[in-house]
């Protein structure tokens, strides 16, 4: 067991569960995330990876268990500028016309204080983030006018002007160009390197793939699978007897443990 | 012919006239934003009680609004921010509520529909200069907070969800952004009267709106066009007979009919220059090929054992016969 206030972990949700209107959505989730690690979060459309990344982010409110972020649980957190919530794209509908440069600029808010103008510092965070996701040349045009991968590149710096140490993305390539979804992939991969840590919606892995280290598969609101990145079509067809040489990965839940070799994992869970 | 624009109640008029045309929009581009543009007109709806109310305590009927258009405001955000479906329904009850207590209330108060009236429909040419002093404080007080604590209250109107990620008190400026409608709405209740409240704090931001591409410029330039709306609908009646609140809002809809076009060339030559999304095709999934041969042995396909049935390599993969087609090994 590792100590609650390990400034390893940081993320953790212990025996978790979400309730939205009175239903069930999320039971018996575990799961930690720690410094520096890329974790990309699977599963089919209504298998609970939005309610959990949310209730993760302090949008769901958890009905049991516990969120903590860097070691702090949730309710008592306040290190906000160490967060960073890339929300899905849907969210960026709006009724008055605003810039690129704007919207970004609403990503610094966790490092600002009321009535004070923006220091030089704020000005070059959000000029870097919106050149790191490459979309410089469009400082000044309104954001409903862009494509969607531009979209949600928007809504990726505006995140990335608050300097987070953990990015939470919610299907960042969703309705996304094969294009941007590589742009969108190859700046995760250089926050990576710069040490941050990441945790990833994903419907399938695409361009995400190489810098997944690890993967959490959901089904039915439960963590199903926890373990090194699989590759969807040896894990759903029932051939993985070819991958002998393989590490183990823990199976969480009868559900899939049929079809990957039953009679060898028989007796455990 | 011009010496009644100088007259003391012009003057008074377009003095009051020129402060809401400013503060309406203003609080009426983060409106719209949230798509509460009806708003102002159910906070309109709720002040009826309140003037009724000063009517028939015989306080201030302005003060009377403010309390109650607050306690209003409030009450929506309340509902609002519940996310129950049913608050759609609960918000048209209390409007409702709003107007028809306001009704009885005026009764009660004895001298009846004639002095709603001013109110309902804007009394500008009626107001003293205190009410005028009166309106430039709170509009002074709306503008002024609105611009100063612009970041903040546009990434909260911008997505609620994400700002509250960000640490900021979402609910203190939620409330915040009700309260400064609530008060504009008692301002422009002189001038335009509660019916049309809405109108000055919407369609200068749609006319704006047509030709910004951003938040800031939008809420400047609405504010511009509400003050010339305002200030001309006023100056129009010192010439024309005619109720100075319609007026105000009859010139800002002619603004906004009359840049229509304009705004619409911009907008088309703005989407022409949206590029085509590159679409890149899906990679080629590498199963299920065309299979008219049949791997048996001697075919030509290398055979390899491998477990219980035989695989043949077959450019560059495995095949393993599988009911009525081949698995990928």
């Amino acid at each position: 067991m590792i100590e609650a206030d390990d400034p390893a972990e940081v993320v953790r949700v212990a025996e978790g569960a979400v309730a939205l209107g009175g239903r069930p959505i999320l039971r018996d989730i575990d799961l930690t995330v720690n410094h520096g690690e890329v974790v990309a979060l699977l599963g089919a459309n209504g298998s609970g990876k939005s309610t959990l990344v949310k209730a993760i982010v302090g949008l769901n409110p958890m009905t049991k268990g516990e969120v903590r972020l860097f070691g702090t649980p949730l309710e008592k957190f306040s290190q906000w500028p160490r967060l960073g919530y890339v929300p899905q794209r849907s969210t960026i509908a709006q009724g008055v016309p605003s810039t690129v440069w704007e919207v970004v600029a609403s990503g610094r808010m966790s490092r600002r204080r009321p009535l004070l103008p923006l220091r030089a510092a704020d000005r070059e965070a959000i000029g870097a983030a919106i050149e790191q996701v490459g979309l410089g040349d469009r400082t000044k045009h309104q954001v409903s006018t862009l494509s969607g991968g531009q979209q949600q590149r928007v809504l990726m710096a505006r995140t990335l002007a608050g300097e987070p140490e953990l990015l939470v993305l919610d299907e960042p390539n969703a309705g996304v160009d094969l294009a941007s979804q590589h742009d969108i992939a190859n700046t995760l991969a250089a926050r990576a390197a710069l040490g941050s840590t990441i945790l990833v919606v994903l419907h399938e892995l695409g361009p995400f793939e190489p810098l997944i280290q690890r993967t959490v598969t959901m089904r039915e609101g439960r963590i199903t699978y926890d373990g090194p990145p699989i590759t969807s079509p040896g894990f759903d067809h029932g051939h993985s007897h070819h991958h002998h040489d393989q590490p183990r990965p823990v199976i969480v839940g009868p559900q899939v443990t049929a079809p990957l070799d039953g009679s060898r994992n028989g007796g455990t869970v | 012919m011009f010496e009644v624009l100088f007259s003391q109640l012009m003057l008074r008029a377009l003095i009051a006239a020129a402060v809401t045309g400013l503060a309406a929009p203003t609080v009426g581009t983060y409106l719209v934003q949230r798509r509460l543009s009806l708003l102002g007109d159910g906070i309109g709806h709720i002040c009826v009680t309140g003037v009724a109310l000063g009517l028939l305590t015989g306080t201030s009927p302005t003060f009377s609004a403010i309390v109650i258009a607050i306690f209003g405001a409030l009450l929506i955000e309340l509902i609002r921010s519940s996310g129950k479906a049913s608050g759609d329904v609960a918000l048209a009850l209390l409007f409702y509520g709003g107007i028809a207590g306001g009704l009885v209330l005026i009764q009660l108060a004895g001298n009846g529909a004639y002095a709603l009236q001013g109110y309902l429909f804007g009394s500008i040419t009626a107001i003293s200069w205190t009410d005028v002093w009166v309106s430039v404080g709170l509009a002074v007080t709306v503008i002024a907070l609105s611009i100063a604590l612009l970041p903040q209250l546009f990434a909260v109107s911008n997505d609620e969800d994400y700002a509250l990620t960000t640490g900021l008190k979402v609910r203190f400026y939620n409330v915040l952004i009700s309260v400064l409608a609530a008060v504009s709405v008692s301002v422009a209740m002189r001038t335009v009267g509660l019916l049309l409240v809405s109108a000055l704090m919407i369609i200068p931001v749609a006319t704006a709106q047509q030709f910004t591409r951003g938040f800031r410029i939008t809420m400047f330039s609405a504010m511009t066009a509400g003050a010339l709306a305002a200030v001309t609908g006023v100056g129009v009646t010192g010439f024309v007979d005619a109720p100075p609140g319609a007026m105000i809002v009859l010139v800002a809809l002619a603004g906004f009919a009359l840049t229509a076009p304009i705004g619409l060339l911009i907008q088309r030559r703005r989407k022409a220059r949206v590029p085509y999304p590159v679409d890149v095709p899906p990679d080629p999934q590498p199963v299920e090929e065309p299979h008219d041969h049949e791997h048996r042995h001697g075919c030509g396909h290398l055979a390899v054992e491998h477990g219980d049935h035989i695989d043949y390599i077959h450019d560059g993969h495995r095949h393993a016969v599988h009911g009525g087609h081949y698995d990928e090994h």
